[in-house]
């Protein structure tokens, strides 16, 4: 039992649902965080501009083309590549496809609930596509097999257990799952999963960096308390050179000069993420 | 992104497709308070788009769990109507693209409008995408916020949203429908005019960093004509309804 519901407990009725409602101990932990970023801290020591933790583990799961496990701190988001021939799109008759999606698992966090997708795991799967796409890191006309085949690369996102950044873990658990998938190799229109062929096609690296803005302090890779206390974020990925996605999210406000500073932050950042990628190699 | 193998030439003799310069908005205009049964509505029409956005509210809260006891809640719904695009019939309700583009503008509406103003209820913004021409997020935003205005919701500010685009070298205001299938890189914007603040900003494709600065720069110049037009629809009610009043005091 977290210490609020105790305390609303000994309420009378009124004031307890009141505590309930309104979350006293996430008010007094919200005020905290924000204090302590007024004066450029961060509850767990980091700089501002500093990543947590992380650890990046491929090759997790057998029955995937690929898969990788990403720790952030304590976001730990599990990726699960698998790819199927299937017919092109129209529009694409000589491509591939990318399908992105995220589950936000009930046993991941308290809030997390069982049902359909919530607008929250949808926004994040769409981003992390977006970054992927935009970046043209899988190489999709490499994908087409022959006339009316091609393969679909499913890239799944589980996230296991939320403290905060959804997106660059996510991100990171996407590329590097990726950057460890082999093709099965196909014959007579299909594909045979137990053999192997080649390593997935990959034209770039992106890099996903978040940041969130308390009152007018910015940090990057929001804990899990930072994020909920913030009044916006935004999520900037980049290839090294150009920036290939931006998601803005939240109910605050950025001026352009925030924006322009926290580009050049990312672009900054790309160098310590993709180096630990391509450590897992 | 449609296929680039028969991409047209978009841009000639440095004038777009349409005969637009890089930096011109397309034509829009904007009537307000066109349904009878919304709180307040607006109908927009902005290039080829039509796009009707309506709000309900501020009324009670449901489900009353979702109740806030300090502010309201704003629920937002982006559709586009299965008769919207060039082509096949789409599908009925939202997808996932609408979902997402309901939440970023929902959040967008949540910065502007003074919700401590109405606890405990729910303020609902609905915008149907009639007829779609590219930046139909942009024109959504744009027409609710009149709607808003009309409805007599206290805001902050009459936001808009334009996007800014990216044909080969050159970057272009208010992409259209060819435009942004064809073109290398897209970024709707949202802004409060009065503090020039972002409340949206959404981004795929390349853009250097000295172009996203340009990009919001074109942005917000775009705003001042956008502005107007959406505050000429507010006059324009208001004066008619005026009209009519002294016409039944003559009487």
């Amino acid at each position: 039992m977290h210490c609020w519901q105790f305390i609303a407990r000994q309420l009378p009725a009124r004031n307890r649902k009141m505590v309930l409602e309104m979350g006293a101990i996430d008010i007094v932990k919200g005020h905290y965080i924000r204090e302590l970023a007024g004066k450029g801290v961060r509850e767990d020591g980091r700089g501002l501009l500093d990543f947590r933790n992380l650890v990046i583990k491929p090759n997790v799961l057998e029955n995937t083309e690929g898969s990788a496990q990403v720790d952030l701190g304590g976001t730990r988001v599990l990726c699960g590549v698998k790819l199927q021939v299937e017919s092109p799109m129209d529009d694409t008759p000589d491509q591939g496809n990318l399908i992105v999606n995220s589950e936000l698992l009930p046993l991941a966090h308290a809030d997390f609930e069982v049902g359909p997708p919530r607008p929250e795991a949808i926004e994040l799967a769409r981003v992390v596509d977006r970054g992927i796409r935009a970046a043209n890191c899988v190489n999709l006309t490499g994908l087409f097999i022959e006339a009316e085949k091609a393969w679909s690369v499913f890239v799944d996102l589980y996230v296991l257990n939320y403290d905060g950044n959804l997106f660059d873990a996510s991100s990171t658990a996407a590329m590097a799952a990726l950057m460890h998938t082999k093709v099965p190799k196909y014959e007579n229109g299909k594909a045979i999963y137990s053999e192997k062929k080649n390593a997935l096609k990959l034209d770039s690296t992106v890099v996903s960096t978040t940041f969130a803005k308390l009152d007018n302090t910015l940090m990057l890779d929001p804990s899990i308390n930072e994020e909920i206390e913030s009044d916006t974020r935004v999520t900037i990925a980049n290839d090294g050179k150009v920036v290939r996605a931006m998601q803005k999210g939240k109910s605050g406000s950025f001026s352009t000069q925030e924006i322009e500073t926290l580009v050049d932050v990312s672009l900054g950042k790309y160098g310590e993420i993709s180096k630990k990628l391509e450590h897992t190699r | 992104m449609a296929s680039k193998a028969n991409k047209p030439e978009l841009i000639v003799n440095g004038k777009r497709l349409d005969g637009r310069d890089f930096g011109d908005l397309r034509s829009l205009t904007i009537e307000a308070s066109v349904l009878r049964n919304a709180d307040g509505s607006a109908y927009l029409e902005w290039g080829n788009n039509k796009v009707l956005a309506a709000v309900f509210g501020p009324r009670e809260a449901t489900p009353k769990h979702m109740q806030d006891p300090a502010k309201a809640i704003v629920k937002c719904r982006y559709a586009m109507a299965p008769f919207s695009s060039i082509g096949e019939h789409g599908r009925t309700g939202p997808n996932r693209r609408a979902m997402e583009i309901s939440k970023v503008t929902q959040e967008a509406f949540e910065n502007t409008i003074m919700l401590t103003d109405f606890p405990g209820s729910e303020i609902d913004i609905f915008i149907e995408i009639l007829q779609s021409d590219g930046g139909t997020r942009a024109a959504g935003i744009t027409a609710a916020s009149v709607a808003l205005a009309s409805a007599g919701i206290h805001m902050k500010d009459l936001i808009y949203a334009v996007s800014v685009g990216k044909i080969g070298e050159h970057l272009v205001l208010d992409l259209n429908m060819i435009e942004d299938n064809y073109s290398d890189s897209d970024m709707p914007m949202a802004f409060s005019p009065k503090d020039e603040k972002v409340l949206l900003l959404q981004m795929d494709g390349d853009f250097s960093k000295e172009e996203v600065a340009r990009a919001m720069r074109m942005g917000l110049d775009a705003g001042k004509v956008i502005s107007k037009v959406q505050k000429d629809a507010l006059l324009a009610v208001y004066s008619k309804a005026a009209a009519g009043q002294k016409q039944e005091n003559g009487a």
